[in-house]
């Protein structure tokens, strides 16, 4: 007869191995990793310029056969993901911040921006969107910091997508002849006019069209999206903004055509299929130029644009992180800005200017 | 930081093998079984993943978790999410056991459709649910309450989130409850607000702290409802799970299990003196 004890022990010794074992088939259950197969890995908002580009790759001769496995969300939790082993042979993301990640990570190869287009596969602009008509007649960036303008935004803390926002505000000061004291200064008072700072860009526009606000940093590109889906909303172009470069790369490990799959998105086809989905072309010589020509497009092709006629208009004074940030890889900008005070890190102008606009208003 | 994955149960006497003694427990060969693959599932799906979070933040070392939890921003996150939290489930302690009582003693058209509707919260994604909130709480609000984006706007939607918890706990004990004990301590003259202290809280009151246990540990971690309609306002309406996907967003692993951590500390305080408040109510019997 066995004591209860020895009972018990034999149980948890069946037990055990058995959900070990158990928890275990779930790993290597996925092994098709079928060569001819391109793992999607991105941030929302290009997915369905992505799909488009995929139909047209799959009809030329090196993308013949290949398959897809797409993923999409917010631009920071899908390179954590791919850093944390997420599948990936090709990641678009909304920041080169978030493919440093996979660099440190040892999945992407160091020299990703070294090619003649740095890294970058999709540009866009930040843009002021406004309620229907400009009730408040928003023209630029000066507006947003008159009283009782509510300003609806992801945070850029909590969003590594919305610094784009915020860089385009600091900016607007900076570049544009002001001190860094002046430009620390302003964005206290865009941050103090925050009725809304929402984790994600999606939140802040479902956020804006149910009525909070009355102006939405925003990219011109979804913008253009959300009005060709009809969920859409005025824009205003400020004579002051940011180019938005969207980095895409290839993992080092990544399936046979995948390279391919990437010349092809920064190809005529590929561009064209951003520019109909609201992105602006990739320029190499002007950046942030579209030359819809290039890509065998007409103004009248793009659709959801404020102005039909001029769908890209030209930005008086378009900055750029190589050209007035001190690099395409947020290097001279990202601590200063957007430092978290912590491991030794200052903390930045952007994180104290939050800090401090909700303690105006305890 | 080590993980038990199994109950050990204590030495038995020492010495030449007694004939007779007292199991300290009393499992069969099925029981046992029973024990493992709960000790195995429980395991696996919360003490290694709760102590890998510990753990985690751990690595900070005490300094580091202190700075993480002091941070002013952080504080004030976690200052505004315990007492939301705290007031909402005092508020469901009353208004969800006047909710069973009524769903229980009462007969009105339209009870089994409360019945259901009671539910939702638990059914209705919670992102669903601030936007619901939001349209009605929001700038354009129909009924005139603009609690969006202001420190209210947490105490919405954790009412709203958590309004089924004391309700589903209390109901089916106030079925079983026995009128006719309330009938005798009526007829003995006992008023009626001394027949529900005397009587009927005893009897729910393990209910009610069930409840309310589930209830301030559902709140303390919401995050989706919250998403659109407290506008995440520092020091006014940001919660700690704002704060933690802040920290995570900033590569900040330990910082985030560090706040989380100290949330676990606070959410077991608070189920602790529940259940010590539960017993001295349900003895007062």
């Amino acid at each position: 007869m066995t004591t209860p004890r020895r009972r018990l022990v034999r149980a948890a010794a069946v037990l055990l191995p058995l959900s070990l074992a158990l928890a275990a088939c779930g790993g290597d259950g996925d092994a098709a990793d079928d060569a001819n197969t391109i793992n999607i890995v991105g941030f929302a908002v290009p997915e369905i310029a992505n799909k488009a580009i995929a139909d047209e790759f799959t009809a030329t001769p090196e993308g013949e056969g290949v398959e897809f496995n797409t993923s999409y969300g917010a631009s920071g939790d899908q390179s954590r993901a791919v850093a944390e082993g997420l599948e990936a042979d090709y990641v678009h993301l909304s920041v080169a911040t978030d493919v440093a990640r996979l660099v440190d990570a040892g999945l992407v190869d160091e020299a990703w921006d070294e090619g003649e287009n740095k890294g970058i596969v999709s540009t866009s602009i930040v843009v002021l969107g406004v309620r229907e008509g400009n009730p408040l007649d928003i023209q630029g960036w000066d507006d947003l910091v008159e009283p009782g303008v509510g300003i609806v935004t992801a945070n850029p803390a909590s969003s590594g997508a919305a610094r784009w926002n915020a860089l385009a505000a600091w900016g607007h000061i900076t570049e544009n002849g002001g001190t860094e004291e002046e430009a620390t200064e302003f964005v206290d008072q865009i941050f103090a006019n925050v009725v809304s700072l929402t984790n994600s860009g999606r939140d802040a526009t479902t956020s804006f069209l149910q009525g909070n606000g009355d102006v939405l940093l925003a990219y011109e590109n979804e913008a253009i999206l959300a009005n060709q889906q009809g969920e859409g909303f005025d824009y205003v172009i400020p004579e002051t903004t940011v180019l938005i470069e969207n980095p895409g790369a290839i993992l080092e490990d990544a399936s046979e055509p995948s390279q391919a799959w990437l010349d092809f998105v920064l190809s005529e086809e590929g561009q064209r299929q951003f520019a109909l989905t609201g992105f602006r072309p990739l320029n190499l010589d002007e950046p942030g130029t579209a030359d819809l020509a290039a890509v065998g497009l007409e103004a009248s092709d793009i659709e959801g644009a404020a102005d039909p006629e001029d769908p890209f208009p030209a930005v008086q004074n378009l900055l750029t992180l190589d050209g007035n940030f001190g690099g395409g890889d947020w290097s001279g900008i990202v601590d200063k800005l957007f430092g978290t005070g912590e491991d030794g890190q200052s903390l930045g102008i952007v994180t104290e200017a939050i800090a401090k606009s909700g303690k105006a208003t305890e | 930081m080590s993980v038990q994955l199994e109950p050990r149960p204590p030495r038995l006497t020492v010495g030449p093998a007694p004939r007779r003694r007292t199991p300290s427990h009393n499992l069969t060969r099925t029981s046992g079984i029973g024990l493992g693959l709960t000790m195995a599932w429980f395991s696996l799906l919360v003490l290694i993943p709760l102590a890998a979070v510990v753990a985690t933040a751990a690595a900070g070392g005490p300094d580091g978790f202190w700075r993480a939890v002091t941070n002013e921003q952080t504080a004030a996150a976690i200052r505004i999410t315990v007492l939301a939290a705290l007031s909402v489930t005092l508020v469901n302690v009353v208004m969800g056991t006047m909710i069973a009582w009524v769903l229980v003693r009462d007969r009105f058209p339209g009870k089994a459709l409360l019945e259901m509707v009671i539910d939702i919260p638990f059914a209705l994604p919670t992102i669903v649910a601030g936007l619901v909130l939001l349209s009605l709480y929001g700038n354009d609000s129909p009924l005139g309450l603009q609690l969006a984006n202001t420190g209210w706007s947490v105490y919405l939607a954790f009412l709203f989130v958590t309004l089924p918890f004391v309700v589903r706990m209390v109901q089916p004990v106030l079925e079983e409850l026995d009128q006719e004990v309330e009938e005798a301590a009526a007829s003995l003259g006992a008023s009626r607000l001394t027949t529900f202290r005397r009587i009927v809280l005893p009897a729910l009151a393990p209910a009610i702290a069930a409840g309310a246990a589930l209830s301030f540990a559902r709140a303390v971690g919401e995050y989706g409802s919250l998403v659109l309609l407290s506008g995440n306002l520092p020091f006014e309406s940001e919660v700690t799970s704002v704060r933690i996907l802040s920290a995570i967003e900033n590569d900040n692993r330990a910082t985030a299990a560090a706040i989380a951590t100290l949330l676990l500390v606070i959410s077991l305080l608070v189920i602790v003196v529940l259940d010590v408040v539960q017993r001295r109510v349900a003895r007062r019997g």
